[in-house]
């Protein structure tokens, strides 16, 4: 780290109709510094920064750049052109991969002039290879990226920005997908790269590995920037309160003596196209009072378990029960029928209809309602009012509820589920991942939410990798390891990470 | 069932075949780099009249055959940027754009042609192009009579196969077209344009198919009718899909339907006392529906077909 500055802000402002996303905001990044930028869901952060790589046009405000010899150049805004040539590097919230062609094009994607007949694909192989060496970053580089997985598409973005020569890199949540060992070594590369020069921005909610891995914290709320400091400084308590600007309540968890078994699956096997999709005799009862935790490494099964939950496979054998009554052909109509709330792990894909607005998302799974229709015309004024009070109790911000749901920020989508699986007042709610993303605020809320779930008499199953956030809300835990579940019979924190990693305990 | 094996043996078959397939293969490569870019073109049935009309008009006028397939193009390539800039740009519906751009592009071509002849009864005659000789090849067993019978548009379709195969997998833009019409955002966030991307596809795509309605003109007739295209556009879109975006099997496909066409034609004149003939008609069509019905399953359509994409919105 040196006193050189690589990249400065100024004034940043943007507004999406009513909404100020940012207001004003002044950044400063050094050589080899890490910047870790935070803040509540919808407080803007993927807005500043996609206005630094012009994805967005700043309402006022300008950017300067450092060129290799240390010298600020202002930026022109509003072209990733002229981003990627002032060695602007940026890693989308939201992969910006093209999933019908492979690494090595996506990565060179862009910087080979198009009209030319011929590419140079050895010379770039050759690059690639070398800053895969230097970066401890690697990704197959011959198949379509739609058959990798999360982590290789995530080092495939990385290695897009510094094939371009990025000099610096703006990480938007990278560690939201990762699973806890891929998030270390994620750090452990980027250690490497800032030793060489490279200057990281990146955004993130948790706040351990904030702390574990930055040099300089920024604070935004509500579009501002209410504070910024050395993390050698900073501490959990005083970032929440920056970030939320008051203290985050405890979720307080009371004992509860689980009742009758609300779902039983029994010896269920389904044939996925892969492992993570894929389960192997499983056998397991959630009872009503009762939250199981389903801990395990990504991929190995969490997707086959939750689909199967929400009717989305069909079992090759076995037998699911929900109360006492046995599901013959499970389809996720029979499912939501059944009275089991989704709460899935892809919020954006089968979470909601992005075209859609916010009000009729909230409605989609009881559009049969009579509240909601009359003689098969839905209620305009009804869907209208029961949005309204949804988004007043659950917190849902953004530009309104008339709005699209995909220009919701990713947390404000996840609330926006919560509402209408909780509004049913299901039996069963499947949890998969249900924090991934959100603020520590929104985390808390989705906890406090599931708890009082279980108080009202519903089951819970909770998928995570978070293996803090399962010790914190389970009252039971199951390990999940190739397909098959295990009882954990202990609430100790190595005992279980030895049989996710499948190791005798 | 020894005439259905003469029939597929004769080498007539094999180059009708092929000269039925001809302006299809124009068409559906036009077509595939329009999906692959993300845009449905619904225009080309009009695309193909209006290259069938100012191609021949131009020959009539005395622009050489050769200067009638530029002019082809070229007007192929309005209608072609008419519809992208309705359609990338501003985003409009591709469905009801395209339709537009074939109810339009069909009167305009039919109202030229009356304002340019306004009292002729049998429409006039151009010289169009003749079978290509090559000499020692042409000698050929069974190929020779197949491939030597057919004009130099043929071989230009043949050809464009090629060039279009080359540019969707070796080439640069072969890669950008592909990556915009799975996710623009991929395109953009590499500094591309994913609007001038999407708008050139359109218009080199629909150059091609203008010279799908070129080859009827000029090629398989010496005149233009109206009604002359019956179609062949419609069959082109179908048969995208059957070649799941991909030039070598769109080629496939053509002459699939090609070989269909000639083959109803000879059954006709073999078996017409004992079938009515409007079912040899509708035979290629029902065929092309089953044969897309198969590939149609693991068709894996461009992620973002349809879909408009505009800068700086999520
Ligand atoms: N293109 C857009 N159109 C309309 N509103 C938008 C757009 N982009 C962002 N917003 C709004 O701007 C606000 C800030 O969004 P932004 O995505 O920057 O938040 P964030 O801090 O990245 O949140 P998260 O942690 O959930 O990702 C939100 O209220 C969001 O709804
Ligand atoms: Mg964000």
């Amino acid at each position: 780290m040196t006193d050189q500055t690589v990249l400065k802000l100024n004034g940043l402002s943007k507004r999406f109709g009513p909404v100020v996303a940012n207001d004003d905001v002044s950044l400063t990044l050094g050589r080899g510094e890490v910047l870790a930028l935070l803040g509540e869901n919808g407080a803007g952060k993927t807005t500043l920064m996609n206005m630094l790589f012009g994805h967005y046009l700043p309402d006022a405000g300008t950017v300067e750049v450092a060129d290799p010899g240390g010298t600020l150049h202002p930026l022109p805004l509003g072209h990733p052109q002229a981003a990627l040539a002032a060695g602007v590097g940026m890693v989308h919230q939201h992969f910006a991969l093209a999933e019908n062609i492979n690494a090595l094009d996506n990565i060179t994607l862009g910087s080979e002039p198009l009209l030319s007949l011929r590419r140079d694909r050895r010379a770039a192989e050759r690059k690639i290879k070398d800053i895969m060496a230097r970066s401890g970053l690697t990704a197959p580089q011959d198949v379509p990226v739609g058959r990798l997985s999360v982590g290789e598409r995530q080092r495939v973005e990385i290695l897009k920005a510094l094939y371009r020569d990025a000099r610096i890199l703006v990480l938007d949540e990278p560690t939201a997908v990762l699973t806890p060992q891929e998030a270390d070594t994620l750090f452990a590369n980027i250690k490497t790269m800032t030793a060489e020069g490279l200057s990281v921005i990146f955004i993130s909610h948790k706040l351990r590995e904030v702390l574990a891995f930055s040099d300089r914290i920024a604070v935004l709320r509500h579009g501002r920037k209410v504070g910024e400091m050395a993390t050698s400084e900073a501490d959990e308590g005083t970032i929440a309160r920056l970030m939320v600007g008051a203290d985050t309540p405890k979720v307080a968890r009371e004992a509860a003596t689980p009742g009758a078994p609300v779902l039983t699956l029994q010896n269920v096997s389904v044939a996925g196209r892969s492992k993570r999709d894929t389960l192997q005799g499983v056998t397991l009862t959630v009872h009503a009072h009762e939250i199981l935790g389903i801990a395990g490494i990504s991929g190995n099964g969490q997707s086959g378990l939750a689909n199967l939950i929400s009717g989305l496979a069909v079992p090759t054998a076995g037998m699911i029960r929900v109360d006492e009554t046995e599901i013959a052909r499970p389809s996720a109509a029979t499912m939501v029928a059944a009275g089991i709330g989704r709460i899935p792990e892809d919020r954006h894909h089968e979470g909601i209809v992005g075209a859609m607005s916010v009000a009729e998302n909230m409605v989609i799974e009881r559009l049969g309602d009579p509240d909601i229709q009359s003689r098969g015309l839905l209620r305009r004024d009804a869907i209208q009012a029961n949005a309204e009070g949804l988004a007043q109790a659950y917190d849902v911000r953004g530009p309104g509820v008339g709005a699209a749901a995909r220009l919701l920020s990713g947390g404000n989508i996840q609330k926006l589920i919560l509402a209408r699986v909780f509004e049913r007042a299901p039996r069963l709610i499947l949890a998969n991942q249900p924090t991934r993303g959100l603020d520590m605020g929104a985390a808390a809320e989705v906890g406090r939410r599931l708890l009082e779930a279980r108080g009202r008499g519903a089951g819970v199953v909770l998928i995570s990798e978070d293996l803090d956030e399962i010790l914190g809300l389970a009252d039971r835990i199951m390990v999940i390891r190739d397909g098959a579940l295990v009882e954990a019979g202990t609430m100790d924190r190595a005992k279980i990470g030895l049989m996710m990693a499948g190791e005798p305990a | 069932m020894m005439d259905l094996l003469n029939i597929l043996l004769s080498e007539s078959f094999w180059a009708a075949s092929l000269r039925i397939a001809t302006p299809l293969i124009f068409g559906v490569l036009g077509a595939l780099i329009c999906e692959r870019a993300g845009v449905l073109n619904l225009g080309i049935e009009g695309i193909f009249v209006v290259g069938a009309m100012c191609g021949w008009m131009a020959v009539w006028l005395g622009a050489g055959l050769w200067g009638g397939v530029i002019v082809a193009a070229l007007a192929g390539a309005f209608f072609g940027l008419l519809h992208a800039i309705l359609t990338v740009p501003l985003g409009l519906s591709q469905h009801v754009s395209g339709l537009g751009i074939t109810l339009f592009a069909t009167s305009v071509s039919y109202f030229t042609y009356r304002t340019a002849l306004p009292n002729v009864s049998s429409p006039p005659r151009i010289e169009p192009f003749q079978a290509l000789d090559i000499p020692v090849l042409s000698d050929l067993p069974f190929l020779g009579p197949v491939l030597f019978q057919q004009t130099a548009l043929t071989w230009l379709a043949l050809l464009m196969v090629a060039l279009v195969w080359y540019v969707m997998n070796r080439s640069a833009l072969g890669v950008a077209l592909k990556a915009v019409g799975d996710n623009p955002d991929s395109v953009d966030a590499q500094g591309l344009s994913v609007y001038a991307l999407r708008i050139w596809a359109i218009v080199a795509g629909s150059a091609l198919m203008a010279l799908g309605g070129a080859f009827l003109t000029m090629s398989a007739f010496d005149a233009f009718f109206f009604g002359m295209v019956n179609g062949r556009g419609w069959v082109c879109i179908a048969l995208v899909i059957f070649a799941s975006w991909r030039p070598g099997k769109a080629l496939l496909g053509a002459l699939l339907f090609g070989a269909f066409d000639a083959l109803q034609v000879r059954l006709q004149t073999e078996m017409g006392a004992l079938v009515p003939g409007q079912v040899f008609l509708m035979a290629p069509y029902i065929l092309s529906i089953i044969a897309l019905v198969i590939a149609a399953r693991s068709a894996d359509y461009p992620r973002a077909l349809l879909t408009p994409w505009f800068k700086g919105q999520r």
